[in-house]
């Protein structure tokens, strides 16, 4: 290892698609990377994706293209999203699939050995590349093994079953580490570099029955925003319209079910009426019959039109009292479709069959919507390939310097809503990027850590201690089990499909006030040793800092965007509302300081998001740079 | 049956200290061993109503898909997150339900061990595909959608040890690396790129410890999760070992 070579140590938290992507392109650029995450890599969320990734490789022969891949990204997240990456990412996307092909990932084929595309929501195009329905599985592995690839030949380092605690920031408030914790032995140890990747998913877990997995806290992003970093769009929670309920967690019932025909449906009641996207009032269907609601009221989209929307029909007609059994649940149907169809879907359905114990080949499965994916996370820089700074800033960067953001857990390509098989592309995406951001990054730096003094890492490591001792030592009545029933409680309620200002204030204060009793609770285990309740106590607080992040956003965006939905007011206000929210932490204040940033719409001017009766467009974007230069 | 109560009998403690501890809980429609552990945790009050120490496991997706939840349940190795309650007590007719750590890994805590020598023989078995970059070079070979469909299945391997905790000749006198690997060997050389690397795979499993070890009890197949043809990759790999051995004697890489 040359001299050169081994100042170039990057640290990455997360080991998901994001993560994965990121440490495998800096280790091809020459950097030496230690991956912390609190599971085996391989055991990251990323594997619950199910139904696919998007790229317009045009296969089908649809005349389909990036362009217009671009323009149902930036129009599907509702106009709130800068337009610069959405493009690239687009545009990068056939050759991310290619490269995942090489990689071995095995996606399903057409007879003449090709790659076959589904289609998903808020699109009319098949671009949507799978491996049976779990994608994300299979794309985790492929980077999983490139990564053990180079680690290998040694170039990558883990640390698995271990959890970031804190950025280590020097005098000038430079990135120079992290404090992390050995999840087993519960030891606080310092690891040092000079560029810090976060990658740690997003933040399901506040509102405790998601289809996230039981690591997607946001703690880590919580415990950075503590710090300094500016976390961005945090109302925007995608509420995804299919999900199986339970009482452990909501499991995902994969947009693909939709995308091979599965249709969803109540029986309908003449008696009632519902206003359609155009204002009309039509019946409820026929009595006694099946109603296919989305088909009808969305004729051009049917049962595929975006998340946000599909989620919002639903709670409409389960709040027209027309709901499955007179429960909050409406039918997804796949009864009718073919025996290979049902092949394509095999491990979704054996899932359902699983977890309810009924067939979904003879009997509709029960659905009903669930927090999903938070658009919103971290803020990060994108200089566009045309800005006259394009190479002293550094995209995917946080406003800490030297601290990157990936993945679910950055803010940057959905704006006010993801389309479906969009969120596998921007991680593997935005990991490349920052692939190449931080050794131009690093090459710039004119002092690394081996100059930061010693005593910066100590007093970090030591302000961990404190923490640790004190949340070991709480004594009060209250449990931290229950209080995060209580937040997830009064998230759920009020902060996901609908939303209105009296209760978001309610729950604004709710959570300052559970925040309180936070401080009084008791853990019921005091080892050192693989302690799950002081683990989750210790990442607790963060997440009540971010709860407070979502709900006040929500709380002062006076408009309907996307998944944010409030009745009070219906209507998108693009002269208002087309800026991004910033959260900025106050400690004295003890609630977030809220600002807002322009929305970079170089590309596309808003347009209204139609998907009653949109038909196929050939949409042109404006101001593409001659001068792209795409990550692979 | 819906509202009736039954009873978690866990083997945990720390490495040396294991005992049993015995929790009464109200069943649940839908209640499965997770959603009963956190109901542990939540209220951490074992049958002769102490307040003892909160179980500790490892979980992750919930969904069966990331093979974190794994450990011995009446004895069987399984994912923790299907395991049903309902069904479990209709099928055994019991209404204690023991769970236990798996036992042919070190132990941590609990229910949780530390399943890293699966990873290690990942890396030993060469378990990835040798690309020139990331930078792109147009799609890899095509690939039938029956040959697809065959690697999916192998593919879909968690890593989670339920093969490896039902192998009898997994043990601590043995070095037998366990079933799992053999269907990565066997995924890995089946993709067009990846069996350019197909003798150093084999050759992995041809040390001690390898597949000569296998003793065919088949009780992997039995409990694999996602239902991968474990015994059938230690067959074709058993015979792809035999081949190499001669290659190894009289073969030149131009003539393959």
């Amino acid at each position: 290892m040359s001299e050169k070579s081994a100042q170039k140590e990057v640290i990455v938290v997360g080991g998901g698609l994001a993560g994965l992507s990121a440490a495998m392109k800096l280790c091809e650029n020459g950097c030496r990377v230690k991956i912390v995450s609190v599971t085996k890599v391989k055991r990251s969320h990323s594997v619950c994706a199910q139904g696919g990734i998007n790229a317009a490789v045009n296969n089908m022969g649809e005349d389909d293209s990036p362009i217009i891949h671009a323009y149902d990204t930036m129009k599907g997240g509702d106009f709130l999203a800068n337009q610069p990456p959405i493009l690239e990412m687009c545009l990068t996307a056939p050759a991310i699939i290619r490269m995942m092909d090489r990689f071995g990932c095995p996606f399903n084929r057409t007879p003449e050995g090709n790659l076959d595309f589904r289609r998903f929501g808020g699109t009319l195009y098949n671009r949507t590349a799978f491996c049976g329905a779990s994608t994300g599985q299979q794309l985790l592995y492929a980077l999983d093994e490139q990564v053990r690839r180079h680690e290998a030949k040694g170039l990558v380092q883990k640390f698995e079953n271990h959890e970031f605690m804190r950025l280590v920031l020097d005098d000038q408030g430079v990135a120079r580490g992290i404090v992390y914790m050995d999840l087993f032995n519960l030891k606080l140890d310092v690891l040092k570099a000079d560029a810090v990747v976060i990658a740690t998913g997003g933040p399901g877990l506040i509102f405790k029955y998601s289809t996230n997995s039981t690591f997607c806290t946001g703690a880590a992003n919580g415990r950075l925003y503590e710090q300094g970093m500016k976390y961005a769009n945090g109302e925007f929670i995608q509420i995804h319209p299919t999900a199986i309920p339970g009482p452990d967690k909501l499991r995902l019932m994969s947009e693909s079910a939709r995308g091979e025909g599965g249709r969803i449906w109540v029986y309908g009641d003449s008696s009632k009426m519902i206003t359609t996207p155009e204002g009309k009032s039509i019946p409820c269907g026929e009595t006694g019959k099946p109603w296919y609601f989305l088909e009808e009221l969305y004729p051009a989209f049917g049962n595929l039109v975006p998340r946000d929307i599909g989620a919002r029909e639903v709670l409409r007609v389960c709040e027209l009292g027309l709901g499955a059994e007179g429960k909050a649940q409406v039918y997804l149907d796949l009864t009718g479709l073919s025996e290979e169809k049902h092949h394509k879907l095999e491990s979704i359905l054996e899932i359902y069959k699983k977890f309810t114990g009924e067939d979904p080949r003879k009997v509709p499965m029960k659905i009903f919507p669930a927090v999903h994916y938070s658009m919103g996370g971290a803020w990060v820089d994108w200089p566009a390939a045309d800005d006259v700074d394009r190479w002293t800033r550094y995209r995917q960067m946080t406003n800490l310097p030297g601290c990157f953001n990936v993945g679910e857990s950055d803010y940057q390509y959905h704006g006010a809503n993801r389309l479906g098989a969009n969120s596998l592309l921007s991680c593997i995406f935005s990991g490349l990027v920052v692939g190449g951001e931080i050794p131009r990054y690093l090459a710039n730096l004119t002092a690394t850590h081996r100059d930061t003094p010693a005593s910066v890492f100590t007093e970090a490591i030591e302000r961990e201690q404190t923490l640790k001792r004190a949340i070991m030592d709480r004594k009060g009545p209250e449990n931290v089990h229950k209080l995060h029933d209580e937040l997830a409680e009064w998230m759920v309620k009020n902060v996901t499909v609908k939303r209105n200002n009296r209760d978001l204030q309610l729950t604004l204060d709710k959570i300052k006030e559970i925040r309180e009793r936070y401080r009084k609770i008791s853990l019921d285990d005091h080892s050192q040793f693989a302690n799950q309740t002081y683990i989750f106590a210790n990442q607790f607080g963060p997440m009540l800092e971010l709860a407070l992040v979502i709900t006040k956003g929500a709380l002062l965006r006076n408009e309907f965007r996307g998944a944010h939905f409030k009745p009070e007011f219906p209507q998108r206000n693009d002269t208002e509302w087309i800026k991004t929210t910033i959260a900025t932490y106050d400690k004295a204040k003890g609630e977030p300081v809220i600002t807002y940033e322009e929305v970079d719409l170089r590309h596309l001017k808003p347009i209204m998001r139609d998907y009653s009766h949109a038909k196929k467009v050939k949409p042109t974007l404006e101001n593409i740079p001659s001068n792209l230069q795409l990550p692979i | 049956m819906e509202n009736a109560r039954y009873i978690l009998k866990i083997f945990r403690g720390h490495p040396g200290n294991q005992y049993w501890e015995e929790f009464e809980l109200q069943n649940e429609p839908y209640a499965n061993v997770i959603s009963s552990l956190m109901e542990i945790q939540k209220n951490p009050i074992n049958r002769q109503g102490k307040k003892v120490e909160p179980v500790v496991w490892e979980q992750g997706c919930l969904e069966e898909v990331c093979g974190s939840c794994s450990m011995l349940i009446n004895g069987r190795p399984r994912q923790a997150c299907t395991a049903l309650i309902n069904v479990i007590i209709e099928e055994t007719k019991n209404t204690t339900i023991t769970l236990a750590p798996f036992s042919k890994f070190p132990l941590v805590r609990d229910l949780i061990v530390d399943r890293d020598s699966m990873f290690e023989n990942l890396k030993k078995a060469h378990a990835w595909i040798d690309v020139d970059s990331t930078f792109d070079r147009g799609f890899g070979p095509k690939i039938s959608p029956e040959k697809q469909e065959m690697m999916y299945a192998l593919s879909t391997c968690m890593t989670c040890g339920c093969c490896v905790e039902a192998c009898p000749q997994v043990n601590a006198k043995s070095k037998f690396m366990g079933p799992q690997i053999f269907s990565q060997v066997r995924l890995f050389n089946a993709n067009p790129t990846g069996m350019h690397q197909k003798a150093k795979r084999l050759h992995a499993v041809m040390q001690e410890g390898g597949i000569s070890d296998c003793g065919h009890a088949q009780n992997c197949v039995k409990v694999c999760p996602k239902n991968i043809p474990l015994t059938d990759s230690i067959a074709a790999i058993g015979r792809d070992t035999t081949l190499q051995a001669f290659k190894d004697i009289f073969s030149l890489p131009d003539r393959e």
